[in-house]
């Protein structure tokens, strides 16, 4: 059995047990290659943008946190919510409906997706923003009863709204499949334990079914979420004063294009860094009862790289996602 | 043993596509009556669990529980199919345990048992934890409250999942192979509170493989092969006497 011991003095044994094994770890020489080509290759990309020549950083430390920046980010994230939860409220609608055994609602879910999926976002914002072209006027009434009720076109539909409806009904389409997606992932024996027990169909789909598709749906969601994001920078389109279509506004005004897009990237950047971060405890949340013990979060990590001094990889060791094609789709 | 049957079964059928899995049952469970029904995997019985509390929709046949058609009303000769209403109120009053346990993995081991007295009867949330609680006691895991089910071993989730069953007040328990899913050693303490379960006089029907559950407490015992009963009686004398080729030939591989 001694040959089997690691210490070269297997004889000094406390206890009976063996002392810890502390063996010469393996020199991983092609990481320290690839690390030096990386950092050179980095280098050299920002000593080329910071060095260009007519490049005038002094435009995106001024405008970086200028008045017209910071409305245009708040506009941003107003379209953002507003279309997400139109697109979320409007996709675990449709799914649904989808699903459900009445064949007209079915139908329905189905067309309303394959219009809406079948259509460029920009076209759907454009549609809305010029509606007022073919319809002066918008009206709600039942026919040949007095009861009418009708408004100007473009005092009910501001740029913002437009918009905003086109980004969030061309988002329900997609929420919808993606919420499909995690109600077909609950296991078929979670929906008949719930109907054994007399659970009509709603209560079945909202106890039992989407708390356990969230954590199905919750990745996808918050991709979606930084996704819109950037998108709605389309609304620009509609004129609508929001981080791009200021920043591009500014630039057409000072000629610095390439700074102001800097500027309106950096931004985007930091919004779409908090998002993930956000998503990261969303997850954890949703992930209750599937784990026995959850994941550390990302300050857990960081305490533990500072400790260990071990450098982890970027994303969970072991995600919540439940497929890699899900996972792959993370940004 | 009161006249009306619990459960009264009258040729019934029931197919999948092509697939006839049952090919006319015949059967009757008496009120407080244990019936376990045995046979080869594919033999037809856990559909006809699953038919019982409508999960599964017969073909032909007439199926009734406590003296009324399952899931149909009668009219003259004409049937009418019940609203998804009416269907879930009769499955309220039906327990069900599955083999693979389908306890709800989002919730703790309380809050699995309280959510259908309190969604589906109304009941105060007082009222139903109270019970609740009284129930984890009788099944052994008064301590296992706030734990959610993958903290806990798969006898102890079959024991939970038993408790939610009753949790509704049942008149009639399903049991479809509830110890097939289990280590071994963790089958004895699901069959103790099954074995009480009977003893306080409720009425059963038992999907299993245990054949020393069906001697000890099953009234009487069915043998199902190929979507038909192939033989019935008491289970002592099934068991230990088998008039069927066929059911000597499946005891013998199995016992």
């Amino acid at each position: 059995m001694t040959e089997f011991a690691t210490g070269p003095s297997p004889g000094s044994r406390a206890g009976g047990r063996p002392e810890a094994i502390k063996a010469v770890p393996v020199r991983h020489y092609s990481r320290w290659v690839a690390a030096a080509l990386v950092l050179a290759f980095g280098a050299e990309i920002v000593y080329t943008v910071i060095t260009a020549p007519n490049l005038r950083w002094e435009f995106v430390g001024t405008y970086l946190f200028g008045r017209l920046i910071r409305e245009g980010i708040l506009i941003t994230l107003e379209l953002t919510v507003f279309a997400m939860v139109l697109g979320i409220v409007l996709g675990v609608v449709l799914a649904v409906m989808r699903i459900s055994p009445n064949p007209v609602v079915s139908w329905v879910s189905w067309f309303y997706i394959w219009f809406f999926r079948g259509t460029p976002v920009l076209v759907q914002i454009f549609f809305w923003y010029n509606l007022n072209l073919v319809l002066p006027h918008i009206g709600l009434g039942i026919p040949g009863t007095p009861i009418w009720w009708q408004a100007n076109t473009n005092s009910l539909i501001s740029p913002f709204l437009a918009a905003a409806f086109g980004l969030g009904l061309n988002e329900g389409a997609y929420m919808a499949e993606i919420v499909r997606a995690g109600i077909i992932s609950v296991e078929q024996g979670q929906t008949e334990a719930a109907q054994a027990l007399g659970m009509t169909r709603l209560q079945v789909m909202r106890r039992i079914v989407l708390p356990q598709a969230m954590r199905v749906i919750t990745p996808p969601t918050g991709n979606e979420t930084i996704s819109m994001l950037k998108t709605s920078s389309l609304a620009f389109v509609a004129a609508v004063p929001e981080l791009f279509t200021r920043a591009t506004q500014i630039a057409s005004a000072n000629f610095a294009v390439i700074e102001l897009l800097i500027v309106a990237s950096v931004w985007y950047l930091v919004m779409t860094s908090i998002l993930t971060v956000g998503q990261y405890y969303l997850e954890r949340y949703f992930g209750r009862g599937s784990q026995r013990e959850l994941p550390p979060t990302p300050l857990q990590r960081l305490r533990r790289m500072l400790v260990t001094g071990h450098l982890p990889p970027p994303t969970p060791a072991e995600p919540f996602t439940p497929t890699g094609r899900e996972r792959n789709r993370l940004i | 043993m009161s006249n009306t049957p619990m459960v009264k079964a009258e040729a019934v059928h029931k197919s999948y596509g092509r697939l006839e899995v049952l090919r006319g049952i015949d059967l009757e469970v008496y009120p407080k009556e244990v019936m376990c029904m045995i046979g080869p995997s594919g033999s037809g019985k856990s559909t006809f669990l699953r038919c019982i509390n409508h999960l599964e929709k017969i073909d032909a046949g007439r199926l009734s529980v406590d003296g009324e058609l399952v899931g149909y009303r009668q009219r003259g000769d004409k049937l009418h199919e019940l609203p998804d209403r009416e269907i879930c109120q009769k499955r309220s009053e039906i327990g069900m345990v599955f083999q693979r346990f389908n306890l709800f993995p989002h919730m703790t081991a309380l809050e699995n048992i309280v959510e259908a007295p309190i969604r589906v009867k109304k009941e105060s949330r007082a009222t139903a934890v109270t019970r609740a609680r009284g129930l984890l006691d009788r099944v052994g895991l008064a301590d296992k409250v706030d734990d959610y089910p993958n903290q806990l071993s798969g006898g102890q989730q079959q024991r939970v999942a038993i408790a939610r069953a009753l949790a509704m007040q049942p008149k009639l328990m399903l049991f479809d192979e509830p110890t097939s899913a289990l280590d071994p050693e963790l089958v004895g303490d699901v069959l103790d509170v099954m074995r009480s379960l009977a003893k306080d006089g409720m009425t059963m029907v038992v999907v299993t493989h245990e054949m020393g559950f069906a001697r000890e407490v099953g009234d009487s015992l069915v043998f199902m092969d190929g979507g038909v009963i192939v033989e019935t009686g008491k289970p002592r004398e099934v068991l230990a006497n088998p008039q069927h080729e066929r059911t000597r030939s499946f005891l013998s591989k199995v016992l």
